[in-house]
């Protein structure tokens, strides 16, 4: 079986795994990273979105030959020095999670909608986020908690402070 | 501490994942493994349950409630998290009758071996039932502090205050920590309580009646929280079953050594149950694509979902249940006005984003499992049947899991996982695939729906309403109807079939408030004033007139506008009530309506944890519209071919309406559950919409033309 050298949350590691078996499977049972959830298997419901060079990827169908060398960042590692990521404590303060499985998911595709849209309107996240399923359908809770995480941003001084309801 | 639920859980007849029997138990037992029918399911005797001797059944009140040496409360609950917030909602009850703030709270959750058996998770109980118990033990705990600070300050309990976690007195101060470990504390936390204590009336409520995030919630952000699926153990090696190629299908042959080419795969066969196990899941399920590729079958054939409703038709069969007054049938043939019409309500699938999962461990003949069950006890009686074990050999712990909706009764994964974990000695990881959710777990039973009734002006003077197939919940008419009979009949199910959110009250529901709303179109009447002429209910004519009010019904009816068109519907279940009002755009032919707008108002008495109940009610409205717009179980030859989010398509964010919602607060009534009834009114409003639009009636769920 080859190995793979993975960079994963900044941490170079290093694994034997068959080319074919899902990224996924490997942060979960080799990584312990168990954050990443198991959804659907087809890149349906985005449970398990990692960033992929900062990119949101569904890792159940992203094969671990399909990695390279690209660096791979997961729920467990969006914190950064002891304190949350301003996306999650959006979602805590605005009580944005039901039963809570697709939030890490939807945590990391919505911290990347906000470095490239600062301010977004509920149509832009609606359309950035549609491809991730919360079958609790708490869809305007999280709405409402990535707008709040623009503010959130906007007051630490990540971006630039605008109306957030200008659009 | 017995809170269970009965016999509400076992009287509803659609709960009938609860009533799967089991053929041969004597066999189990001699012969120490579990039987599986042709169609590989477990069939599990949990309708014995129901008079068994079930979980810890002390009567202490340490058996629910837990004072540390710290000051920090833990109450003691057999009930589950499965996102409907029954954690925070405990965790709040005990704060307000504890006079202690929620951070010093833990609530400990669903573990056969420490807490009480508080019933299954469903039929909206934890709300009236569990939650009352909770304040109940909290509010004895507190009033014994209270004596333990009056004694030690030798004055009258009543001038002692109590706030945040310490007891004050004119002369003194004393923290819970200090109180709770006095001798006369820990002894009476051995007793029942002497007397019931006094509660604190819902309008004192300080913090039940606050917005609290999950308890939890921080290791939900962060991914540290370990759901059933993320569960580990040392040892642990993660299993995968051999599914039949089709229902009924029953296993021949299988060459068990074809697992032998995936590295690691251990092949296990115990009758028609086969499967893997391998140190990854990887590894595992592709141990039993080898098997799969060997494994003979003898198939059955198997009804289409093409052909449902006729095949639900020609099986319906006698014992209906229902409830009769007066003589409708003399009145219908009478009437001068009368009005028939057909319902159909395909089969949905609870599909919760974390499929059934389980991890088994086998120590010294003791079998531990965590599994995302609502009902622990339970699932703790089928795998000690299935085992020949005593109860107390099985230890069932449920951490918070992804989702149930009724779904998850039942403990499939978890005997699965047992099996595999006994039969090669290591604790096994078993987590079901998404195609096996869709397959093998039960549906939302299909209805066939029949309705009549006969008009005397704008009040209804006879109605017969008949469910075959679904169930009861909801099947009575809030309605003031003298002359009326309701009966719902079983059906042969192609689908396993059960409980699911509002069990069969989306269903009745749909049919009754589309009904209604055809019976007010022959009247000549506004679908609202019709309504009202025929509700005598307060609650229920309060939902109403807040929804349409809100709404601007009155104004919005009379508009025709091209391709929209507006609709309302109420209903009741569970002791809470419900009215929408929608607004719904045509799509292009063939395409469901789009939902534009709801305006839904929602009363279940005194509001706990607004947020939470937000939640629940935006949670039940959009899980509705999924029904109503698009899900649908499809099968043929045995298979269900919706068995992907790809083919089964559920909600998304860009299905989102603009919601708007009235909770209205009645401190004067009992607390009632709120995650269901939520549920019931947006698709009838949308059918009624659709009629609005365009004159035509959908009297199928999901709406088709």
């Amino acid at each position: 079986m080859p190995v793979f050298q993975l960079v994963v949350n900044g941490m170079a590691r290093s694994v034997e795994a068959e080319p074919e078996r899902p990224l996924l499977d490997v942060l979960r049972e080799e990584f312990g990273l168990t954050g990443t959830k198991y959804g659907c298997g087809e890149g349906q419901c985005r449970a398990c979105t990692v960033l992929l060079a900062g990119k949101p990827a569904p890792s159940c169908v992203t094969t671990m030959r399909m990695v390279g060398a690209r660096k791979v960042t997961t729920i467990e590692g969006l914190a950064g020095g002891g304190k949350l990521h301003p996306v999650q404590q959006a979602f805590l303060n605005e009580a944005a999670m039901q039963c809570g499985y697709c939030t890490p998911g939807m945590i990391l595709s919505a911290s990347v909608l906000l470095e490239r849209e600062p301010n977004p309107s509920e149509a832009a996240i609606v359309k950035a986020m549609n491809q991730h399923l919360c079958r609790c359908a708490g869809y305007p809770r999280i709405v409402a908690a990535v707008q709040a995480a623009a503010r959130l941003r906007a007051m630490a001084g990540l971006v630039e402070v605008r109306d957030a309801n200008a659009e | 501490m017995r809170t269970r639920n009965s016999p509400l859980e076992w009287a509803e007849p659609e709960r009938y994942e609860l009533r799967e029997v089991l053929p041969r138990v004597a066999e189990w037992d001699r012969r120490g493994f579990i039987q599986f029918t042709a169609a590989g399911l477990l069939i599990a005797l949990f309708a014995e349950d129901a008079t068994a001797q079930r979980g810890s059944a002390s009567p202490a009140l340490e058996a629910r409630l837990l004072i540390g040496k710290d000051g920090r409360a833990t109450i003691l609950t057999g009930k589950v998290e499965e996102g409907q917030g029954a954690r925070t909602q405990i965790g709040l009850a005990a704060a307000e009758e504890l006079r202690l703030p929620v951070a010093k709270i833990d609530v400990v959750m669903a573990d056969t071996d420490r807490t009480p058996d508080d019933g299954t998770t469903a039929g909206s109980r934890t709300t009236p039932s569990t939650i009352p118990a909770v304040r109940q033990a909290s509010a004895a705990a507190r009033e014994l502090l209270i004596a333990a600070a009056a004694e030690k300050l030798g004055v009258d309990p009543g001038t002692i205050q109590v706030r945040d976690g310490f007891a004050q007195g004119a002369s003194g101060r004393f923290s819970y920590a200090d109180l709770a470990a006095s001798q006369k504390f820990v002894q009476a936390m051995k007793q029942a309580p002497a007397a019931a204590a006094k509660l604190t009336e819902p309008a004192a409520w300080s913090v039940l009646a606050r917005s609290q995030t999950r308890l939890n919630a921080a290791d939900i952000v962060t991914g540290a929280h370990r759901f059933p699926s993320d569960i580990t153990r040392p040892a642990m090696v993660y299993g995968s079953v051999l599914r039949p190629p089709s229902f009924a299908a029953a296993l021949q042959t299988v060459d068990l050594e074809a697992a032998r080419k995936v590295a690691g795969a251990m092949a296990v066969r115990d009758g028609e149950f086969a499967g893997c196990v391998a140190p990854n899941s990887f590894a595992a399920r592709r141990g039993v694509q080898a098997l799969a590729a060997t494994a003979t079958w003898n198939e059955k054939p198997h009804p289409s979902s093409r052909g449902l409703f006729e095949h639900l038709r020609r099986t319906a069969k006698g014992n209906p249940r229902g409830q009769s007054a007066g003589d409708p049938d003399q009145v219908l043939a009478s009437a001068a006005v009368k009005w028939q019409a057909e319902y159909q309500v395909a089969y949905v699938q609870h599909a919760p984003m974390e499929p059934r999962a389980a991890v088994a461990e086998w120590s010294d003949g003791k079998l531990t499992v965590w599994t995302g069950t609502s009902n622990p006890f339970s699932v703790r009686s089928a795998l000690a049947q299935a085992f020949g074990l005593a109860p107390a050999a099985v230890r069932v712990i449920v951490p918070d899991f992804g989702g149930g909706f009724g779904g998850k009764h039942t403990g499939e994964a978890a005997i699965e996982a047992a099996r595999l974990a006994r039969a090669v000695r290591r604790p096994v990881s078993l987590r079901w695939t998404r195609a096996e959710e869709f397959t093998w777990a039960y549906s939302r039973p299909a209805a066939l729906i029949e309705c009549a009734a006969a008009l005397e002006g704008p009040k209804i003077a006879a109605w017969r309403m008949t469910n075959i197939n679904s169930g009861t919940a909801a099947l009575e008419a809030p309605y003031e109807i003298a002359n009326r009979t309701t009966r719902f009949v079983e059906a042969d199910s192609p689908l396993r079939q059960g409980s699911y959110r509002c069990l069969a009250g989306a269903a009745n529901n749909f049919a009754r408030e589309s009904f209604i709303d055809e019976l007010a179109a022959r009247a000549g009447l506004d679908p609202l004033q019709f309504r009202l002429a025929n509700l005598t209910d307060p609650r229920m004519r309060a939902v109403l007139e807040a929804a349409s009010e809100r709404f601007h019904w009155k104004d919005r009816w009379p508009q025709k506008r091209t391709g929209r068109g507006v609709g309302l519907a109420c209903g009741t279940e569970k002791g809470s009530v419900v009215a929408a009002c929608v607004e719904v755009e045509l799509g292009p032919p063939g395409d469901p309506p789009k939902l534009i707008e709801i305006c839904q108002a929602f009363e279940c008495g005194p509001i706990m944890n607004p947020v939470g109940l937000r939640s629940q009610v935006e949670g039940g409205i959009l899980m509705g519209l999924g029904a109503a717009i698009r899900e649908e179980m499809a099968f043929e030859g045995g298979k269900v071919t919706t068995n992907a989010f790809s083919r089964y398509h559920v909600p998304r964010f860009a299905d989102m309406p603009k919601i708007d919602l009235v909770l209205l607060d009645r401190k004067d009534l009992a607390p009632a559950g709120a995650g269901e009834t939520p549920i019931m009114a947006v698709a009838p409003a949308m059918a009624n919409a659709v009629f609005h639009a365009s004159g035509r009636r959908w009297r199928s769920l999901p709406l088709k033309g």
